[in-house]
């Protein structure tokens, strides 16, 4: 299995809280990856650390290395714009751009980059996203006026527009009803195809569903990392399998 | 709860409570509205021998002549515009360049070191501002920006010479340094209130700062920005001191902003005391009046917008 | 790429310029203030009263007493009648009453200064015939009093509701919990508030042009025109004399150390509180 990502001693936190302990996975390319684990264990962190939003947060800090397709993008020759275009992400709460319209919102990323023929690439990121039949009529309307879960296929579709490599996803259903929900983890199983996805989330039910991977974290530190049906049905370690059962988180 | 007051039998079945409300309450209306009322009220008073000798032309007109009694308005009109607009033009991408600076890019402990600094520009008196434009500012720019406006836009109507040191332009200097304080504290606090989720969703797409800030940010906080330089807008208006220190006090249009010019609130500070006859202290005072609806009518825009996007400090 | 990059760190550069630009004049004033005020004063200044025109010597000393007595006059007519109108709009929020008077307070205190200045000449000086340090102050307390009205109103809201119910429950009237309990608690807002009114309008000129006037000598009474600080810096800086404008510069250095020490001491005290 070819990894797109591979993360080496990873340390991570906020000040003298230190967060992430020495994590090492390897992310496979073009396939879901789940990250569980209770609250406060870490995950949302990790994920923030892969597209180097992490450090944006004051006296936030990393140490480690994070390799995407063999580099390192925390070395110094680094660029995070690029690497966050490469790497793109959907966050818990939709966060459409209220000053633009729909149409804008998505093709905001695509002319920061210069990239051509804007509406094209609007309609094709609205399709991915499975949002182009409810949306098409209404390029020009505020995002304001579509429900949480069309926002955040939105979102998707924005984050799909720029072309990036990988797409993390931080508990992306958290805030939306079932069958917005369900709607979004079809989609996922969509762009695995094309693209690597990485996803946060605290219903082991979703994780079970679409992921092909999973890795358990507890405390800030990796517990356990293998195929979803093994890590659900074998889980080797005992915490591992505490949380599974339900016995805490 | 409420205990009865019975003074007497007109006042029996009243609670303390009420009487209390309602003595604030006249106390409260007394001191707000009445006294809105009667500043109004005063104005119009005052004004009215000239608004029934004048009419609507007072506005109009360009003669202003105590002597000879004829009085128009609109030179200090234009200029109260031109050198407010000019302090905006100047102080306003200025004081969203601190509001970004502070906000945005500046660690926390210099953001809080800096924004009171920037305030205490402030608190500076009016006249104490006007002083060192007198022997600082407007030599600075009769010797050292005026020569190099003229040398390179001297063709265009607006800058032609010869330079004064007291001009429209050192006047919209003044006042773009008077708003300042004000325009960049409100920006700075609507660009803190933008949710980081915002900024954070425009960085993820791999935009830089800049775009981050110009496409998303800026534009999220646009309304108490607007609200901001409405505020700094109704400052540059009715101010007095400072701009008829350095100005030129000359009631004529002139295109150059090199040249001397007027303002409404200038020409009140200057020739009150001077106005020998009722008709032209009645002129003044009409002046006054259009002061105050201009700058009531804009003061109301900018305190409806930022009541509705960001709670606004007392008056600051 | 590179174009966007260049792009971004022209946007930080103007951004840090601009900052640095502003506290160039700020700089520059205090700096002026100081280099030219220090040498004029001594005791003389501070103590006695101007010399005639043209001739050296004399001092502020009747414009600060003057300065003092107006600002004094102002504070007894607006603080009164600010807060409690303040109060009004802290303790009973939820009327018509109330958000007429909040909002017409919130754009009083945009009137331009001048105005102000109309306003009690208008009411004073015409009624009573002559300039006066009543209508000097009356005039301040027109631009005091919505200034006073928001900070109270704002400091007496932050008390929480839950503290007035305490109160309440106890069996205590509304006049009592207001005064006693609301009150108290947030008086350290209150009187912030109030000082810092009171330090701005020390400052403002152009209110008492026409109806404190001026005069050269020590104050005479309050119906009488009286000297005032910023009044007398304005005069001797748009005067022919030299010497006249060196003084204007000593009383600039008198009235922002003032209002400086004022302002910095307020905000020292109350950023301490607020830890």
């Amino acid at each position: 299995m070819k990894s797109k990502i591979e993360v080496r001693g990873l340390n991570a936190g906020f000040g003298s809280t230190h967060v992430l302990k020495n994590i090492s996975i390897a992310i496979p390319e073009n396939r879901v990856t789940a990250i569980i684990g209770p609250s406060g264990c870490g995950k949302s962190t990790f994920v923030r650390c892969l597209n180097r939003i992490h450090e944006l947060v004051p006296n936030a800090w990393v140490k480690g290395e994070v390799l995407l397709d063999g580099k390192n993008i925390y070395s110094q020759e680094a660029d995070p714009v690029d690497i966050r275009r490469r790497v793109g992400m959907v966050f818990q709460k939709p966060n459409p751009f209220p000053a633009m319209s729909i149409f804008d919102n998505i093709a905001y990323g695509a002319r920061i980059h210069g990239m051509k023929d804007i509406p094209k690439i609007v309609e094709r990121s609205l399709r991915k996203a499975a949002l182009w039949d409810e949306v098409k009529h209404r390029l020009k309307d505020s995002p304001a006026s579509l429900s949480g879960g069309q926002q955040q296929r939105l979102c998707i579709a924005r984050a799909l527009a720029v072309e990036p490599e990988v797409v993390l996803f931080d508990e992306p259903c958290s805030a939306l009803d079932p069958v917005a929900t369900a709607k979004i983890e079809e989609l996922i199983l969509e762009l695995r195809e094309n693209y690597t996805i990485v996803i946060v989330t605290h219903n082991m039910q979703q994780a079970a569903r679409i992921a092909d991977y999973t890795a358990f974290f507890l405390m800030g530190e990796l517990i356990e990392y293998g195929e979803t049906a093994q890590i659900f049905e074998n889980p080797r370690d005992k915490r591992t399998e505490d949380y599974i059962t339900g016995r805490f988180g | 709860m409420r205990t009865r007051v019975s003074l007497s039998p007109f006042l029996k079945g009243v609670s303390s409570d009420t009487v209390f409300q309602f003595l604030l309450a006249c106390l409260a209306v007394l001191s707000v509205l009445v006294l809105a009322a009667l500043l109004l009220r005063e104005l119009i008073i005052g004004a009215m021998p000239a608004l029934s000798a004048f009419g609507l032309e007072f506005l109009f007109s360009t003669e202003w002549n105590p002597v000879v009694g004829e009085f128009g308005a609109l030179p200090f009109i234009y200029g109260t515009i031109v050198s407010s607009l000019l302090a905006l033009l100047i102080g306003v991408p200025l004081s969203l360049g601190i509001a970004v600076f502070l906000a945005e890019i500046a660690p926390a402990r210099l953001r809080d070191l800096l924004s009171p600094v920037i305030e205490l520009l402030a608190a500076i008196p009016s006249v104490i501002i006007g002083l060192w434009g007198i022997f600082v500012l407007a030599p600075f720019v009769r010797e050292h920006i005026a020569p190099v406006l003229m040398e390179y836009l001297g063709f265009l109507p607006l800058f032609k010479g010869p330079a004064y040191g007291y001009s429209v332009l050192t006047a919209g200097i003044v006042l773009a340094i008077m708003i300042t304080p004000i325009v960049s504290s409100v920006s700075r606090e609507a660009l803190l209130a933008v949710p980081r989720l915002q900024k954070e969703g425009a960085l993820a797409l791999g935009a830089t700062r800049f775009e981050a800030i110009t496409g998303v940010v800026l534009p999220y906080a646009r309304g108490a920005i607007f609200g901001a330089v409405m505020l700094g807008l109704g400052r540059a208006i009715g101010e007095t001191m400072a701009v008829t220190m350095v100005i030129g006090n000359s009631p004529q249009i002139f295109t150059s902003l090199l040249h001397p010019g007027y303002t409404m609130a200038a020409v009140i500070a200057n020739e009150f005391t001077e106005a020998t006859d009722d008709l032209y202290l009645a002129a003044l005072i009409e002046i006054g009046l259009v002061l105050f609806a201009i700058s009531m009518v804009v003061n109301i825009i900018a305190r409806a917008i930022t009541w509705r996007y960001l709670r606004v400090p007392g008056g600051s | 790429m590179l174009g966007r990059k260049l792009k971004d760190r022209l946007f930080t550069a103007f951004c840090i310029a601009s900052t640095a630009f502003a506290l160039i004049p700020l700089g520059s004033v205090l700096y002026t203030i100081l280099a030219k005020g220090l040498s004029v004063i001594s005791l003389e200044f501070l103590t006695e009263l101007p010399a005639p025109a043209g001739q050296p010597g004399g001092g502020f000393g009747n414009a600060i007493q003057g300065s003092f007595i107006v600002v004094g006059i102002a504070s007894l007519i607006g603080i009164p009648l600010g807060i409690t109108a303040g109060m009004y709009l802290a303790e009973f929020p939820n009327s018509r009453l109330s958000r007429a008077v909040s909002f017409t307070a919130d754009v009083l205190t945009g009137v331009p200064s001048i105005i102000t200045g109309i306003f009690a000449y208008m009411l004073v000086v015409l009624k009573f015939g002559g300039f006066s340090a009543l209508a000097g102050g009356v005039a301040l307390a027109t631009m005091m009093i919505p200034f006073i009205v928001r900070t109270t109103e704002e400091a007496m809201k932050l008390v929480p509701w839950e503290l007035r119910e305490a109160s309440l429950a106890l069996g205590a009237p509304r006049w009592r919990t207001t005064l006693q309990v609301v009150l108290s608690t947030a008086r350290f807002g209150i009187i912030t508030g109030v000082l810092l009114t009171m330090a701005r309008i020390a400052g403002e000129t152009a209110p008492l042009l026409f109806t404190a006037f001026s005069n050269r000598f020590w104050f005479d009474g309050v119906m009488q025109p009286v000297a005032t600080l910023p009044v007398m810096i304005y005069t001797y800086a748009i005067s022919p004399f030299e010497d006249w404008h060196a003084q204007a510069w000593g009383g600039a250095l008198v009235l922002v150390a003032m209002i400086l020490a004022l302002n910095i001491g307020i905000r020292l005290v109350a950023g301490r509180r607020w830890q």
